[in-house]
């Protein structure tokens, strides 16, 4: 009953984050790639490239998240989009549920939640 | 006289000598049944600096400099990356003297800028919360709440406490690191702690 190897994209300007956000899913098993900013996200979507999740953080130079996964979900993009975010504020929450994300987190990811997150796109 | 190479237990020994054995050191020591028992120096250093790592790493999350993310990440390391830990905190490290010193050029402008203020104390927040820096984080926190307010001393004291904080922490996960990297030099495995 095994599925095909999960991808995901993490969109975060943050290296830090990045590094512990890639070992996480290497971790869980789900072949990963790294990109610094919302502008680089819609290229690398452009470019033909798909993924089942995006994790998607907020304050970013060049493009935000916010207006990035507008774009995305604009241009047809149905891949799980978790928000991952240092900010609690409510107000942003709200921002980006609008905008189109499936769910939000706070960081940093646990292995929890990413399992989690894996058994929801799994279930699809 | 029975002897014995055997491993560090928890033994009482008696008469303890030091033997030079082919270039290896060994701890000698009697029993209460006259066994003399051998066994190399570096297994007793060993055991020693293990517990003295599991007490430090202890200490450091009951005094709340660590909390369980910095475990989270030792949990992902393994032996295809097993410098991973190390790495994550060195790049903390570099990350931590950029924003302090981004912070300190801030509060030196006049006027300050504080939603510049409050962008690098949000990164440093983000950053010290994703390795587990727990104290770090919590400064950062009421600074921000300083920043909100544009309260100008209110902010240079936190800067003067995240300073003060991040060095305590920067030398106390050096400590850590030294212990760890004794251990694997002398061949043994890096206790965890849940």
């Amino acid at each position: 009953m095994e599925s095909r190897q999960l991808t995901a994209l993490i969109v975060d300007d943050d290296v830090l984050i990045q590094m512990i956000h890639q070992k996480m899913l290497n971790s869980v098993g789900v072949k990963n790639q790294v990109v610094e900013n919302g502008k680089e996200a819609i290229d690398i979507h452009r470019s033909g490239q798909s993924f089942d999740l995006i994790l998607m953080d907020k304050d970013m130079p060049v493009m935000d998240g916010i207006e990035a996964t507008k774009i995305l979900r604009s241009m047809g993009i149905r891949s799980m989009i978790a928000a991952v975010s240092s900010r609690s504020v409510e107000e942003h929450m709200e921002e980006f549920m609008e905008a189109g994300v499936d769910i939000y987190l706070e960081k940093p990811l646990s292995i929890t939640k990413l399992n989690s997150i894996i058994h929801k796109i799994n279930k699809h | 006289m029975k002897i014995v190479k055997g491993q560090l237990n928890f033994i009482v020994l008696l008469h303890v000598s030091e033997i030079w054995i082919h270039k290896h050191m060994y701890v000698a020591g009697k029993t209460g049944r006259s066994v003399q028992i051998l066994f190399p120096l570096s297994s007793l250093k060993l055991t020693t600096w293990q517990r003295q790592l599991r007490d430090h790493q202890a200490s450091m999350i009951r005094e709340g400099f660590l909390d369980d993310q910095f475990i989270q990440l030792q949990k992902l390391q393994d032996e295809s990356t097993p410098d991973f830990v190390i790495e994550v905190i060195t790049m903390f490290f570099d990350d931590s003297e950029n924003l302090l010193n981004n912070m300190k050029r801030a509060l030196e402008q006049s006027p300050v800028d504080f939603r510049q203020l409050d962008a690098h104390v949000h990164q440093y927040k983000g950053s010290s919360a994703s390795v587990g820096a727990a104290r770090v984080k919590n400064v950062c926190a009421s600074f921000r709440n300083f920043c909100d307010t544009q309260n100008l001393e209110g902010c240079v004291r936190c800067l003067q406490q995240l300073q003060h904080e991040y060095s305590l922490l920067k030398n106390n996960l050096q400590h850590l690191f030294r212990l760890q990297q004794q251990i694997q030099a002398a061949g043994g495995s890096i206790p965890t702690i849940e």
